[in-house]
């Protein structure tokens, strides 16, 4: 089954790890990867911070209009997505379980099952 | 004709639990879709108390209930037209189970009881939804009766269930035991059991869900021998269960410990409790039901409550605490303390929780007790009233009003 693992991570808590730090984790995150690639799909990206975001939404007269920021006001941000591809609830269960960031605070992994049409 | 009366009841309740999950197990199989197979049951069930009631009970309940479950189910594919073809094979497969029940299959029946209960209690469930979702699955309870033991609307919990079947579905959770983090997984199932017990074990009105859950664990050990918790857990339920007779006064009022005449508990099941405990400790790998049946063993062997070896129960008490962090274990141990070393020092222990324990009837009522020991009556008369406020089982309430003299 696919599921798409969502990063989400806390950028005013994020902004208090030291550079090292980082990169250590970076290091790990890749590895991570590498591991498990045969669960991850092409899909998925890491997402540039959440001040860099542009919200369409529907304004007040009902035409789309461009706003500053992220859609949602939380504190917590996507920080990046994954689509995997695993036997099944357990197996996504353990993959997230396992996202090196998870000792930092405020960090979380948000799995979904992706919506699969089908064709008959 | 009519044909009501407990009679009627006690079978459907006994076949029910036999029967249910099996069934479920084997149409989940059928038809690869936990969903239909739950509802066709439920369907099933639902004819079956109002067929059971009016003609008495059928001479083979459990084919009663598969002919019955798989009817329903191919009624329910036919009404999903893109799903015809399932529908034909699974009337077309041959109805050998409504022969009499091959006892050859009982192994392959427990496992797959074994299997619904790791996936009703999955962790990605909400605790409320798996324990309704496992009641209803597992143990055969209808929609209704589930209700009416968690005191919500009938439709409150049919929305519940219906949310969790969808999530099972959706998100791929499998009906199976797990491959890896069995104690872990294994721990949400058990907790499950446990909190269906204590769902059934105040209340004499619900006593049956109590032996529904006596019975689950057992389904459990035979399921997972290996598993020294589930040995634990059917221990601790054992031992709770063998004081049921003592536990209500002739007003209903619930009859602590203390009190309780120990002539009227069930010896035998104290001894069968003590051997599954003896089970579990082969294995050397102690856990929180293991260490409460233990406490809960202390007790039962006790002549007298004044003859009560509370050094043990402390002590294990506080191998507890290393496995359950829980106020409400911290609130039992000083229970305990309060017998070894006096209610001044376990006053002081209680106190300590208040921040925590502060809506909990039971934390009132402790404390109620250690003031009343320390002759702070006053104060004792106020945290009786407190916890009367609180408690919500009528056995409790009648215990506190005795006690306040109301």
């Amino acid at each position: 089954m696919k599921y798409v693992l969502m990063y989400s991570n806390r950028p005013d808590l994020d902004a208090a790890v030291p550079e090292e730090r980082r990169a250590e984790v970076y290091g790990q995150i890749f590895q991570w990867f590498e591991t498990h690639a045969s669960a991850f799909t092409d899909a998925g990206a890491e997402l540039q911070g959440p001040e860099t975001a542009t919200t369409v939404r529907t304004g007040d007269n009902g035409s789309p209009v461009v706003v500053d920021g992220p859609f949602s006001e939380a504190k917590e941000a996507i920080g990046g997505f994954s689509v995997i591809d695993v036997e099944n609830l357990d197996a996504a269960l353990d993959l997230a379980r396992s996202w090196p960031s998870l000792g930092f605070p405020g960090i979380a992994v948000e799995v979904r099952p992706i919506v699969e049409h089908r064709m008959d | 004709m009519t044909v009501p009366g407990p009679d009627t009841d006690t079978v459907l309740a006994d076949a029910v639990r036999h029967e249910v999950g099996p069934v479920v197990a084997a149409l989940h199989r059928l038809t690869g879709d936990f969903d239909v197979a739950e509802e066709a049951v439920q369907d099933a069930l639902v004819s079956a108390v109002a067929a059971w009631r009016r003609d008495g009970p059928p001479p083979n309940p459990g084919a009663w209930l598969t002919l019955a479950a798989r009817r329903k189910a191919v009624d329910r594919l036919r009404r999903e037209a893109a799903r015809g073809r399932l529908a034909a094979a699974v009337a077309a497969t041959r109805v050998e189970a409504a022969g009499p029940p091959d006892r050859s299959t009982d192994w392959s029946d427990t496992d797959e009881r074994v299997a619904m209960l790791f996936g009703c209690c999955h962790p990605a469930l909400a605790v409320e939804a798996r324990l309704a979702l496992t009641l209803r699955s597992v143990a055969g309870l209808t929609t209704e009766q589930v209700a009416r033991t968690f005191l919500v609307p009938e439709a409150t919990l049919a929305q519940r269930i219906v949310r969790a079947k969808r999530k099972i579905v959706a998100t791929g959770i499998r009906m199976e035991v797990p491959d890896t983090r069995v104690p872990e997984r294994l721990d949400d199932v058990l907790t499950v059991v446990y909190l269906t017990y204590n769902a059934g074990f105040v209340d004499a009105a619900s006593r049956g869900l109590a032996q529904d859950a006596v019975w689950l664990a057992e389904v459990l050990t035979t399921g997972l021998p290996r598993e020294p918790e589930a040995w634990g857990l059917l221990a601790l339920l054992t031992l709770q269960q063998s004081r049921a007779a003592a536990r209500f006064g002739p007003n209903g009022a619930l009859v602590l410990l203390a009190d309780q005449d120990r002539a009227r508990w069930d010896h035998p099941a104290i001894a069968r409790a003590e051997r599954y405990l003896e089970r579990a400790a082969v294995w050397r790998r102690p856990g929180r039901f293991q260490l409460q049946a233990a406490i809960a063993a202390c007790h039962a062997s006790a002549p007298t409550y004044a003859e009560t070896d509370w050094l043990q129960i402390l002590t294990l008490y506080d191998l507890l605490l290393r496995h359950d962090r829980s106020p409400v274990v911290r609130l039992n141990r000083a229970v305990a303390l309060a017998e070894c070393m006096g209610p001044e020092p376990a006053l002081r222990e209680v106190d300590a929780l208040a921040g925590q324990l502060d809506a909990y009837h039971l934390w009132h009522a402790t404390r109620a007790d250690l003031l009343r020991r320390l002759g702070r009556m006053e104060a004792a008369t106020d945290a009786n009233r407190r916890a009367l406020d609180l408690a919500a089982i009528p056995a409790e309430r009648a215990l506190l009003r005795d006690r306040l003299g109301t």
